[in-house]
């Protein structure tokens, strides 16, 4: 009998004919360890999307998207371990999810020309796609953040910010230092007086670093933070009663997994969006059907509408669109990580598409070029309701100061082009 | 039957005191270093390479170079991560500064500066012992990586406080960095072990390695019979750091290609290449390597069994390795206290008498 139904299931395999290769979008995911309350809801996210294209349109444009998992628990040599053992299986973008990650695999991946995709994280300046060809790290980066971030400081000041006091608290790695020298350019422009606080991974004891700013009584406190440091730092701040609306976190740093534990402590915490938050969108309609109510929702299927969740989604969106367009460009339904690639380089993501893929007003209109890998660098500003348990977004896109980041992006990616011997292509 | 020592005869000391002194053991060594040399580099393909074959001859030379100071000289050391990171940062600062050096003499300076500081840290250990000296070891790793944090001019002030190996060539091909074939970065860390491990079982068995001995045995007797406690304690501390530092400048610049010091040397590398030490074996070079090849092909076993074989949600394969990998700990530590390098003692004893034991 369970010969018979494999003979069938061989048959079967092997009568569907010489269909097109799935693509592949590796989920490089991290559900144990110390990171997990945040990988969790975004490997969930990025493998539902797929799910729904596959269950309701059949895949993008009738190719099937599979996407494999591999726990990389946050952990750079598992992350190396993963590209090793998935580089040959013809991967379309990586996505590492973790800065380290991403910086170890800049160069593998531009030698074995395969695009990475490090959504607002990773290496700020291969921003600049004239030196990190296969690098993008659209819709914004790091840079960006911090400048979005002190220029919603400066509307709440009235515009000027000098004699005031701004402290970084960030997770001690190559992500957390990434903002710094940005605060310090900003702080020379606009007067503030910047100091810069480290936690140790993986961030559970903070109790020095939250006794020096109940100390220094800083006027806003940044924090680029990840995994459960976040949620650490959400109740050390509450402790010393810090004012939760002067306590600001980037795009990773404002889940609900990083508020909830603090209760009414977190009430007013702010942290910068990507995209917006909830699950008030036609998508959300489809999901249930396809997805949730079929039984396919990757994990537990309990993380839907939450901030990670549905960034995890955006960047599945966002690596289907790009497939669709590198379809487009090379008219044909075989994709190759070279022409993902293109895809990519030619992304437009306008409010029109947005609004037909189901998600209206849900993230900024942009445009990769060859010379720009780093979109449009526009978030927006939402604030955590305790009371309610959700995120309200409480402005319009900020933009990031260009003066500022543009000059530090050009000076990084020419220090990286010097280092390891590119030179830098022609865009015109 | 399979393996006896009848028929082969010795007519010298030399002979009688070689390593391999049975000859189906040598011949069996000798194979293996053929294979090793001679068949695997023309086989291998990347994914053997970053994931199994090189971090395994990298561990393996940590594990060597713990085995010399906690095995052989019985100092308890818990600073192997920041030893590691030492040579990294010192691999990284003469890769970047001097970049006409060759890449083995960087490879080898960067031992040499790890072993400068690891005497400086080993100097502790002239007055305290055990658990003490292990809790200051402790603080030489914490004190490691903070100190590659906080000065940037350790990372060349990059904004990340991220190290990147430039790319470096030996007679033309390329051994660090993204182009560097698999086979040339293999042979390159399979020579550095082979060597180091040659010179290791020498250096144990010799003067020097039994005056290590002596003062794991007992310091106060060995003292009494003319071993001088400060000139030993601090060789080994030397000699172990070297190969710690060797082996953290191939960590970084041949397998990882660019390093974070808190993530790539925490205390998870101290802690691990102890377990390397305590499974495989203290005092035994062997050991060395068959610790160091239980935890780093373990997982990467239990890994592609779980989820690429048996397509296991990755999550539950994770969290069951991590079981695993602990109850079989747990399991060879109660049926072989002295390591799996004892296992293979017996094994041999055993298959001496076979098939006829008494």
């Amino acid at each position: 009998m369970k010969l018979k139904t494999l003979a069938l299931a061989a048959v079967l395999a092997v009568g569907s004919g010489p269909a097109l290769a799935d693509l592949l979008f590796p989920s490089f995911s991290y559900r144990t360890g110390p990171y997990a309350p945040n990988g969790i809801p975004f490997a969930d996210g990025y493998a539902d999307y797929f799910t729904l294209l596959n269950e309701r349109d059949g895949g993008i444009n009738g190719v099937r998207a599979k996407v494999v998992e591999c726990e990389t628990a946050y952990n750079t040599e598992k992350g190396v371990e993963c590209y090793e053992s998935l580089k040959g299986d013809n991967p379309l973008v990586i996505q590492p999810l973790s800065t380290g990650i991403t910086y170890q695999l800049i160069p593998k991946a531009t030698a074995d020309g395969i695009p990475v995709h490090s959504m607002g994280y990773g290496r700020t300046s291969s921003a600049n796609g004239k030196v990190f060809e296969w690098v993008f790290n659209y819709p914004a980066t790091y840079w960006d953040g911090a400048s979005i971030a002190i220029n919603h400081i400066m509307e709440l000041e009235g515009g000027n910010l000098s004699g005031k006091s701004i402290a970084l608290i960030y997770h001690n790695s190559a992500y957390g230092k990434e903002p710094i020298r940005t605060l310090e350019e900003l702080g020379k422009k606009h007067g503030y007086k910047f100091t810069a606080i480290p936690v140790d991974h993986p961030g559970q004891e903070q109790k020095s670093q939250w006794l020096q700013i109940r100390r220094d009584r800083p006027d806003y406190v940044l924090m680029w933070g990840w995994g459960v440091m976040n949620s650490v730092a959400v109740q050390e701040a509450a402790n010393i009663r810090f004012p939760m609306d002067h306590f600001i976190g980037i795009w990773w740093s404002g889940s609900e997994n990083d508020v909830l534990p603090a209760a009414t402590g977190a009430n007013g915490y702010k942290a910068l969006a990507l995209a917006n938050p909830g699950k008030e969108y036609p998508i959300y309609a489809d999901l249930k059907k396809y997805v949730y109510d079929a039984g396919k929702a990757a994990g537990d299927g309990t993380h839907a509408g939450e901030v990670l969740y549905n960034r995890g989604m955006y960047a599945a969106l966002l690596a289907a669109e790009a497939a669709k367009k590198a379809m487009e460009i090379h008219n044909t339904k075989d994709l190759t990580p070279a022409m993902m690639r293109d895809g990519m380089e030619a992304l437009q993501i306008t409010s029109a598409l947005m609004t037909e893929l189901g998600l209206p007003d849900f993230g900024p209109e942009f445009t990769v070029t060859c010379a720009n890998h780093g979109g449009s660098g526009l978030g927006k500003v939402q604030q955590w309701d305790a009371e309610a348990k959700t995120w309200k977004v409480i402005t319009d896109w900020i933009a990031a100061d260009r003066e500022v980041v543009d000059p530090l992006i050009a000076e990084d990616a020419d220090a990286y082009a010097k280092e390891a011997g590119i030179t830098p292509r022609d865009c015109n | 039957m399979l393996y006896r020592e009848a028929g082969d005869f010795k007519t010298t000391y030399r002979a009688d005191q070689q390593t391999f002194p049975i000859r189906s053991e040598r011949y069996l060594f000798w194979a293996a270093m053929a294979v090793a040399f001679l068949v695997v580099p023309f086989f291998i393909n990347s994914y053997w390479e970053k994931s199994v074959l090189v971090p395994l001859l990298i561990w393996s030379l940590v594990a060597l170079g713990l085995n010399i100071l906690t095995g052989y000289c019985g100092q308890v050391s818990l600073g192997t991560g920041g030893f590691m990171a030492v040579g990294a940062f010192a691999c990284y600062k003469l890769m970047t500064s001097f970049p006409d050096m060759p890449i083995i003499f960087v490879v080898l300076a960067s031992g040499g500066v790890t072993a400068l500081v690891g005497t400086m840290f080993g100097l502790p250990s002239l007055r305290i012992k055990g658990f003490y000296l292990a809790v200051a070891t402790l603080a030489a790793q914490f004190f490691l990586v903070w100190i590659f944090n906080k000065f940037p001019w350790f990372y060349n002030y990059s904004a990340s406080g991220q190290i990147t190996a430039p790319e470096r060539t030996i007679l033309g091909v390329a051994v660090t960095g993204p182009n560097a074939p698999s086979w040339a970065t293999y042979l390159l860390c399979l020579s550095f072990v082979f060597v180091l491990a040659w010179v290791a079982r020498n250096l144990t068995r010799g003067r020097i390695g039994r005056a290590w001995m002596a003062i794991r045995d007992m310091d106060i007797a060995a003292e009494i019979i003319g071993v001088e406690p400060l000139r030993t304690k601090l060789s080994a501390f030397a000699v172990s750091s070297f190969y710690i530092g060797t082996a953290g400048a191939l960590f970084f610049s041949v397998y990882l290609g660019a390093a974070e010091v808190t993530e790539a040397f925490g205390i998870e590398k101290s802690f691990l290449a102890l377990f390397m030490v305590i499974i495989g074996g203290l005092g035994s070079i062997l050991g060395s390597f068959l610790g160091a090849a239980f935890l780093v092909l373990m997982p990467v076993a239990l890994k592609n069994l779980f989820v690429g074989t048996l397509g296991w949600p990755t999550d539950v394969a994770t969290h069951i390795q991590i079981m695993l990998i602990g109850g079989l700990i747990v399991f060879f530590l109660i049926v072989e206290p002295h390591g799996l390098a004892q296992l293979w003692r017996l094994t041999k004893e055993k298959l001496r008498l076979w098939p006829f034991p008494y």
